[in-house]
């Protein structure tokens, strides 16, 4: 079992997400996040699919995908020089005011951004990889839980522009 | 460019696709598309009695001619009735349009009456389904659904239609190209993995063919049959496989799985070249997953991507139309010397042929072999359950005969509508029902259809008065807990009756009054002496169907058995 990517470009139809997340709770495939949006092309949306599973499903998630009709392309991101972020929103409340430093130093050290502030709440907003908001979420448990409040917006993928042409 | 409503043109279409015939049902939502189909000649409309039997005969007539099978129904009910049918063509992979009505653009998400959303409910059972939500789309949804149904592995589409978009008035052309990027289906054969294949299957001491329902949706039974002749290696099928090649050919040896024979299985146990042709390794072909063709090496061909190396690992996967790479192989393939390999199979055949001599007088295999007899070329339909198996054990298939059967989904209720569809399809052979008297029940009402469309279907009953194959499993299973599957039960009877068969309460409905009363001809068979005169009677009708009803042993049981869960090595010989 690892962790997988796919990038899809489908159909910018209505029904086409449907179908997609129809598959894969239908055919029990655990599905971890999926993003969706319009491409340059307004007829195209891409979507970046993460999940866990073996090879054996992984392969036949992809094939179940690539004999759909509606969706165009399904590109494997696993292995493959990639930029990926996603963008996380994390509210932190009823915060003291020495609460409210120590919050600051940690959005400095991951370079997350404060949009937000209030008497006693504070608004990051951070776009970094999965796993360091992972990072980010874990550390800010460990001194505000259950003052936390998160929204995470799955992650986006682009593949590396390859060596060659830098 | 004329302006025609949206009916009109769905009419056109049609036309111009070449079908003469569908099966429709109206309703609020699809009397415009009735109306334009009124009044013209080329479109025959043929009305069963309930939109399951409906997709279920387009389902019959496409298998049984290749050509897509339509239908046209109103929505919500309409719409819903179709599911059953659907899912049974999209598991065996049978080419279907299923046009709907629907409510107009404006009232959908209102829960207007009779609305459904039919495009959600049967997107995992379909191959493809779509809403046509501008008119000036609705020439090309029209032309990619046949092509997208026709094609590739082929199935099921649905077309849903607003009633504000069949009035609507529009272009009257109909495209002549289809152009879907996001569907491509193959069409050659990679010819590398072929002669890797090729030289595996020479290099082997103990092959077998392995063929699925993929070979004869492809039209490959003679290039196959050939392909057989020519390397003489042993052919098993699965159930949709059965007729690939004749099963009277010498190197036919039988069908595989958890009611194959005894023979089949064995070889498929033992082989060390597995070379399996569209099929896609159900569970109920395989057995126990882990000892399934242990020591072989499997090479598989089979159109769609996604049924290689789900079920069973693959050491030479081919993604291929059947008839394509079978057309190809005869071009490398040479005879293998298989003397002593097919010499074993025949002394596993000769040990333990499939039989039912335990059950004298009438029984299944007695009724099976007269239509093998009387009727060489006919279109046999099945039910599901004891019927199919028996059917599908006993059954000689060659030159024009044909098998259908809900091999996927296994649907009961299938067998009376197919053979209504097979008969509208090829009128000049012979179409057979055979049923169960459960799944009889579940579609009975068309033998109103066959008697209005004067067809003279013959459709056999297997009375045993129960529901047969799943009493089977509870008699080996469940210690005869006969839970809901004895078709005499009454209120009045106690509730752990082991059938004693004693005084059990008469049987419902008498058949034979039943077909009498739609104008079809009833006939009781009871002993096997009367057999040939009853289908001898119903091979003379022409214009009306024959019910015969077999009383049949109510504890005959289908033997041999896989049980669940064990290798196919271990059969249970006399169930």
């Amino acid at each position: 079992m690892k962790k997988r990517w796919i990038s899809l470009f489908v159909e910018n139809e209505v029904g086409v997400l449907a179908k997609i997340a129809g598959l894969f709770s239908g055919k029990s495939y655990n599905l971890q996040s999926l993003t969706v949006g319009e491409t340059e092309d307004p007829t195209v949306s891409r979507m970046t699919i993460s999940l866990i599973g073996d090879d054996v499903t992984f392969e036949q998630i992809k094939k179940q995908l690539n004999r759909s009709v509606g969706i165009i392309k399904v590109i494997d991101f696993t292995d493959t020089p990639i930029h990926m972020k996603e963008i996380l929103f994390i509210k932190v409340k009823g915060c003291s005011h020495v609460e409210k430093e120590e919050v600051f130093r940690i959005a400095q050290v991951f370079g997350i951004q404060v949009t937000d502030y209030g008497k006693n709440s504070i608004l990051l907003e951070s776009t970094q990889t999965e796993n360091r908001n992972n990072d980010v979420i874990h550390l800010l448990n460990q001194s505000f839980s259950g003052r936390l409040e998160v929204v995470r917006g799955g992650s986006v993928a682009v593949e590396a522009i390859s060596i060659q042409e830098r | 460019m004329n302006q025609i409503k949206g009916t009109d043109l769905l009419v056109k279409a049609l036309k111009e696709e070449g079908v003469d015939l569908l099966f429709g049902y109206p309703g609020g939502q699809a009397i415009d598309l009735f109306n334009s189909l009124y009044g013209q000649n080329d479109i025959e409309v043929v009305l069963p009695r309930h939109e399951q039997a409906l997709v279920h005969a387009a389902d019959g007539y496409a298998r049984s001619t290749g050509k897509v099978g339509v239908c046209m129904v109103t929505s919500g009910p309409g719409a819903t009735n179709l599911v059953t049918g659907i899912a049974t063509a999209n598991y065996d992979s049978v080419p279907l349009v299923c046009i709907t009505g629907q409510v107009p653009t404006n009232l959908i998400g209102n829960d207007a009456f009779q609305e459904v959303d039919i495009v959600g409910i049967t997107r995992s059972i379909c191959k493809h389904s779509v809403t046509v939500r501008d008119r000036e789309d609705l020439g090309r949804i029209i032309k990619e659904a046949f092509y997208i149904a026709r094609t590739g592995k082929p199935g099921p589409v649905v077309i849903d239609i607003p009633k504000d978009i069949q009035q609507a008035y529009g272009s009257d052309e109909y495209p002549s190209q289809v152009n879907i990027r996001s569907y491509k289906p193959s069409t050659g054969v990679h010819e590398g993995q072929l002669k890797k294949a090729v030289k595996i299957l020479n290099a082997s001491k103990r092959p077998v063919f392995l063929l699925g329902g993929g070979v004869k949706i492809a039209h490959a039974q003679e290039a196959m049959t050939k392909l057989a002749q020519q390397t003489q290696v042993p052919v098993i099928t699965t159930i949709m496989g059965k007729g690939a090649i004749p099963t009277d050919h010498p190197l036919y040896v039988g069908n595989i799985g958890i009611h194959g024979n005894y023979a089949s299985n064995t070889a498929i146990s033992q082989c060390d070249v597995l070379f399996s042709i569209g099929t896609r390794f159900n569970d109920r072909i395989t057995g126990k997953i882990s000892e399934f063709a242990k020591n072989a090496s499997i090479i598989h061909i089979d159109i769609d991507t996604a049924s290689i190396s789900r079920n069973i690992v693959v050491d030479i996967p081919i993604v291929a139309d059947a008839n394509v790479a079978i057309t190809k192989m005869l071009e490398y393939t040479k005879p293998l010397d298989t003397k002593d390999w097919l010499a074993s199979i025949q002394t596993w055949k000769d040990s333990y042929p499939i039989q039912m001599n335990r059950y004298p007088g009438l029984n299944p295999e007695k009724i099976i072999c007269q239509i093998n007899d009387m009727f060489p070329d006919a279109i046999v339909s099945t039910d599901v359950g004891q019927n199919q198996l028996w059917a599908t054990q006993f059954l000689s298939l060659s030159g024009k005969k044909q098998l259908l059967t809900s091999g996927g989904l296994g649907t009961m209720g299938y067998g009376l509508p197919a053979a209504i569809g097979a008969k509208l399809g090829n009128p000049s052979q012979p179409v057979i029902a055979i049923s169960g008297d459960g799944g009889f029940q579940m579609n009975l009402q068309e033998l109103a259809t066959a008697i209005c469309m004067e067809l003279p279907v013959i459709i056999c009953i297997l009375n045993n008065s129960w529901l047969g194959n799943v009493r089977q499993w509870q008699e080996m299973f469940f210690d005869k807990r006969y839970s809901a599957t004895c078709l005499r039960y009454r209120r009045g009877c106690i509730h752990d009756c082991k059938n004693p068969d004693k005084c059990c309460p008469p049987y419902t409905p008498d058949f034979v009054k039943l077909a009498e009363s739609y104008g079809a001809l009833g006939i009781r068979v009871e002993r096997e002496e009367d057999l040939k005169a009853a289908f001898a009677a119903a091979g003379k009708e022409t214009k009306r169907p024959t019910v015969i009803e077999f009383l049949i042993e109510p504890e005959a049981n289908v033997s041999p058995m896989v049980p669940t869960g064990k290798p196919l090595s271990e059969m249970v010989m006399d169930c």
